[in-house]
C-alpha cells in the first residue's frame, strides 16, 4: 500500500490508480451484502472467478465484490460496466452464459434482466428500473462501483478529497459554518442539527475532545447504517476525520452492532488501510492533525442506540442512559466533550465539502434538506434501500418505487421510525416525508425503516409486538418504562386473546401517557409512540378484538380458525402431509377438513395450498 | 477446561477494564460461552468485582453464560420479519427442537435464539444458522434445513 504524506501524493495515487483501471475493458460487479449473501450471492462470484480464470479474461475484466446497491429482493445482483447492464437473481448456473453471451459478445441475457410486468418489457440497465427512477442517490450510488475492502477503489472516484479541501482550505469554523449552512440534520431519528452540535461540541474548553460514530443501528426493520458501512466505510471515516479536525478532536469511535459482522469488518479493514496509506494516524498528509479512530463493538442492548448508553457502553459498562441534563457534547465519553453522529450523517459530509452547502441545502424540504436512505420493507412487491430527496410523499415511495401490494392485499399503513415510531394510515399517504410532519402524524422519521403493512396485518399484534419489544429492550434503570410497558403488554395480550374489556383501551392509553412523560431516555419517552398511534388510526381493530372477539387480519391465534373450502379444495392432499399435528383429514381428490380441536393453527397448510382452499376466520 | 486463551485475550487489550466488553466478546468467540472461571479470571486480572462482570455479561443480550450448541439457529424477529411471518418459523422451530428461544437441545446438537433485527429486512423472514444467512425462511424451509442438518450428523445422504 502506499502512502501519501500530502495533497500532491493523494492525488497522483488517485492518477495511478485510474491509469491502470483503463485496461480493464469491462467490470462485473458482484454484490457482496449481507441481503445478497443471503441468497448465495459467494458462489456467483466464485463461479465469475472460475470462469474468467478459465477463459483466461482475468486482465481485461475486472471482478469487484461490492456493497449492497439497494435492491436486494432481486438478488444476488450483477452489474456489467460500462454498459450498465443489469442482471437480478443470479444463479451459479448462469455465470457461463454472461461470460458467453455478455462479455465475449457483447449480448443480453434476456431472462436476467429485470422485467417491468406493467409495461411487460424487459429492462436493461438499472436506472430505468421503477425502482431506482425516482431516487436520489447521492450516498448509496458509490456502493455498486467500490469494493468496500480496497481503498483504491474509493480513492479512484474521488475518495479522501474532500478530507484533503478541509484540512488545507479550510479553517474548522468554515467548515462548522459550511455544515449549518447546508441545514443537514442528525440521520439517527431526532433530527438535530449537525452543525450546531459540533459548534456547541468546539467552544467546549476541554482538551481531549472525541467523536462517535453511532453504527448501533437497532431499529428493526431498517438496515440503511449497515449498507454504508458494509458497502462504502471510508465515506464514513471521511466524514469523521472532516468533523473531528472541525471540533478538535483527536480520538474517535465507531461502534457497531454485534449483529453485522460484516459491517464490523470491513470499517477493520477501512480504518487499517487509512491508517496504513498515512490518511489516519499521525501528522495526516503533513498537516501536524492527529487522529485515530477504534472499533468498539455493541452488545445487543437496544438501548445503546441512545447516546448515553451508547457511551456507557465503549467505557466497558453496563448500557444504562443518565439524564441529559449536561448534554454530551459537554460531558460524554469518559466526562470529556463528545460529539455523536449516526453513520448516515458521517457520510453526508464529504458531499456537502466537495459539493457546498448551497448544493446540498438546494435538495430537500425548508426544513429538510438533502436525502434519506429508507429501508423499504415489509408487504410491499419491491424491498430493499431506497434513498430519496427529502419532501417525497409516502405515496411515491411505496407505489412507485416500492411497486405497491405485494401478495393481492390492500396495503393498509406504513410504520416509520421504529419502535420510537408509528403506523401512519394509507390515508394520509399523500404526506410529505421529512422530519416535521412525520411527528406531526404521531410518528417519527428515526433512522429511516419504512415497514409496509398490508390487511395481513393485524395492528393489535402490532402494537403488542412494539410493546415487548421495548418491554424487553429497557434497561430497567426507571420505573414508568420498566413497570409501564410491561403493564401495557399485559393489556395487550388480554386483548389479543380475547379477553379485553371496556376499560382496557382507556387503561392503555392512559398508562402511554405515564410512561412516555415520565420516563427517562427516549427510549421510555418514545416508547408509546407505536400504541398511541395504533389507536389513533386503527382503533375499530381493536374493538373488533374486544367486543367481537375477533381478529379481522386473521393473526391473533386464539381469535381465528382455519377451515378448508368445500368447492375450492382439490383434494391434493399436500396440506394433511405439511400438517404438523395430523389435523387434516381427507380422501385423496375429496374435500379436505380440519380438525380444529387438534390444529395449532400454524398456518402451514395454507402456505402450501395451491388452490387457495384453505380460509382463516 | 484450558482457559490460558483467557489470559492472551486480557494481554491482548492491555488489562483495560475499558475494554470489557470487547474481552468478553473474544472470550465467548473462543469458547462459544462464558464459563464460570473465566469470567473469574478477567475479574481477578481486571483487578474488577465479579459481580460488576456478571452484571455486564447479563446485561447485553450477545453474551450467554450457558455452553452452546453444534449448531446455532438465530430467528430474526424484526418488524420486517415480524409481518412475514417470522412468528410461525419460531413456532415450527420451537416444535421440531423441543426447545424455546436461548435453550440448547438436551443432545448439545442445536441452539436457538431470537434476535430483534438482523438488518436483512428486504428478504425476511431471515435466519442465521451457524453465521449463515437464508433469506424468505417458511416454516416448511426451516424444517428442511434442521433435517439436513440432523441428517448430516446421522450420515444419511439427503
Amino acid at each position: 500500500m502506499r502512502r501519501v504524506n500530502s495533497v500532491k501524493d493523494l492525488e497522483k495515487w488517485k492518477n495511478d490508480i485510474l491509469s491502470k483501471q483503463k485496461h480493464h475493458e469491462m467490470i462485473v460487479s458482484v454484490c457482496g451484502g449481507t441481503g445478497c449473501q443471503a441468497y448465495g450471492c459467494q458462489k456467483v462470484k466464485s463461479a465469475f472467478q472460475k470462469e474468467l480464470t478459465q477463459h483466461a479474461m482475468r486482465e481485461r475484466v475486472a471482478l469487484k465484490v461490492t456493497g449492497c446497491p439497494g435492491f436486494c429482493e432481486k438478488g444476488p445482483l450483477v452489474t456489467i460496466y460500462p454498459q450498465y447492464i443489469f442482471y437480478q437473481k443470479v444463479k451459479p448456473e448462469d455465470v457461463p452464459g454472461i461470460i458467453s453471451e455478455t462479455i465475449q459478445n457483447g449480448r443480453k441475457v434476456e431472462h436476467l434482466l429485470f422485467e417491468d410486468s406493467e409495461a411487460h418489457r424487459k429492462i436493461t440497465s438499472f436506472q430505468e428500473i421503477p425502482f431506482y427512477r425516482s431516487q436520489v442517490r447521492l450516498l448509496l450510488s458509490r456502493n455498486d462501483l467500490i469494493d468496500p475492502t480496497r481503498i483504491e477503489d474509493y480513492i479512484a472516484v474521488g475518495g479522501y478529497q474532500s478530507w484533503a479541501k478541509a484540512l488545507f482550505q479550510m479553517k474548522p469554523t468554515e467548515i462548522i459554518e459550511e455544515i449549518k449552512a447546508s441545514g443537514l440534520r442528525g440521520r439517527g431519528g431526532a433530527g438535530y442539527p449537525t452543525g450546531k452540535k459540533w459548534e456547541d461540541c468546539k467552544n467546549e474548553p476541554s482538551g481531549t475532545k472525541y467523536v462517535i460514530c453511532n453504527c448501533d443501528e437497532g431499529d428493526p426493520g431498517a438496515f440503511m447504517d449497515r449498507a454504508l458501512m458494509e458497502g462504502n466505510p471510508h465515506s464514513v471515516l471521511e466524514g469523521m476525520l472532516i468533523g473531528a479536525y472541525a471540533i478538535g478532536a483527536n480520538e474517535g469511535f465507531i461502534y457497531v452492532r454485534h449483529e453485522y459482522p460484516l459491517a464490523h469488518k470491513n470499517a477493520e479493514i477501512a480504518i487499517q488501510q487509512a491508517r496504513k496509506a498515512g490518511l489516519l494516524g499521525k501528522n495526516i498528509l503533513g498537516s501536524g492533525f492527529d487522529f485515530d479512530v477504534e472499533i468498539t463493538k455493541g452488545g445487543g442492548a437496544f438501548v445503546c442506540g441512545e447516546s448515553t448508553a451508547l457511551i456507557a457502553s465503549i467505557e466497558g459498562r453496563v448500557g444504562e442512559p443518565r439524564s441529559k441534563q449536561i448534554r454530551t457534547v459537554k460531558q460524554g465519553l469518559w466526562g470529556k466533550p463528545t460529539n455523536l453522529n449516526n453513520v448516515e450523517t458521517w457520510a453526508n459530509v464529504p458531499l456537502i465539502i466537495e459539493k457546498g452547502s448551497k448544493w446540498f441545502s438546494s435538495i430537500g424540504t425548508e426544513k429538510s434538506k438533502g436525502t434519506k436512505i429508507f429501508s423499504l420493507v415489509g408487504q410491499v412487491k419491491n424491498t430493499g434501500l431506497v434513498e430519496v430527496p427529502m419532501g417525497i410523499t409516502l405515496k411515491e415511495i411505496i407505489f412507485d418505487i416500492g411497486g405497491g401490494q405485494q401478495n393481492g392485499k390492500r396495503i393498509k399503513a406504513v410504520q416509520t421510525g421504529g419502535p420510537s415510531g408509528g403506523c401512519i394510515p394509507a390515508s394520509l399517504f399523500d404526506l410529505p416525508v421529512d422530519f416535521e410532519s412525520l411527528s406531526q402524524v404521531g410518528s417519527m422519521m428515526g433512522s429511516g425503516g419504512m415497514i409496509v403493512m398490508d390487511e395481513g396485518t393485524c395492528m393489535v399484534d402490532v402494537a403488542k409486538y412494539f410493546v415487548h419489544f421495548l418491554q424487553e429492550e429497557s434497561c430497567g434503570k426507571c420505573l414508568p418504562c420498566r413497570e409501564g410497558l410491561k403493564r401495557m403488554g399485559e393489556i395487550l395480550d388480554n386483548i389479543a386473546e380475547g379477553k379485553g374489556n371496556e376499560e382496557s383501551l382507556s387503561l392503555l392509553e392512559e398508562l402511554a401517557e405515564v410512561v412516555a412523560d415520565t420516563s427517562l431516555c427516549g427510549l421510555g419517552k418514545t416508547a408509546s409512540n407505536p400504541v398511541l398511534s395504533a389507536l389513533r388510526y386503527f382503533k375499530p381493530e381493536f374493538e373488533a378484538h374486544i367486543h367481537q372477539k375477533k381478529c379481522p387480519a386473521g393473526v391473533c391465534t386464539p381469535l381465528i380458525k382455519y377451515s378448508i373450502s368445500e368447492t375450492d379444495c382439490t383434494g391434493c392432499g399436500a396440506c394433511a402431509k405439511i400438517c404438523p399435528t395430523q389435523a387434516i383429514k381427507g380422501e385423496k381428490k375429496q374435500s379436505h377438513l380440519i380438525l380444529a380441536e387438534i390444529c395449532s393453527k400454524c398456518g402451514s397448510c395454507k402456505d402450501v395450498c395451491k388452490a387457495n382452499a384453505v380460509m382463516v376466520q | 477446561m484450558n482457559l490460558n486463551q483467557v489470559d492472551l485475550i486480557v494481554d491482548k487489550y492491555q488489562e483495560k477494564r475499558t475494554a470489557l466488553i470487547s474481552i468478553l466478546h473474544d472470550v465467548q468467540d473462543r469458547y462459544k460461552y462464558l464459563p464460570d472461571e473465566a469470567l473469574k479470571m478477567v475479574a481477578s486480572r481486571l483487578r474488577m468485582d465479579i459481580n460488576e462482570i456478571y452484571g455486564v455479561a447479563t446485561f447485553y443480550k450477545s453474551f450467554t453464560l450457558t455452553p452452546q450448541g453444534k449448531h446455532s439457529i438465530t430467528l430474526c424477529l424484526g418488524t420486517a420479519c415480524h409481518v412475514r411471518g417470522g412468528p410461525k418459523v419460531l413456532r415450527e422451530l420451537k416444535g421440531l427442537l423441543h426447545i424455546e428461544p436461548g435453550q440448547t437441545t438436551a443432545d448439545r446438537q442445536f441452539s436457538l435464539n431470537v434476535v430483534n433485527c438482523l438488518g436483512v429486512c428486504a428478504v425476511g423472514p431471515v435466519m442465521m444458522v451457524d453465521r449463515k444467512f437464508y433469506g424468505e425462511m417458511t416454516p416448511i424451509r426451516a424444517k428442511k434445513i434442521i433435517e439436513k442438518l440432523n441428517n448430516k450428523r446421522r450420515g444419511v445422504k439427503s
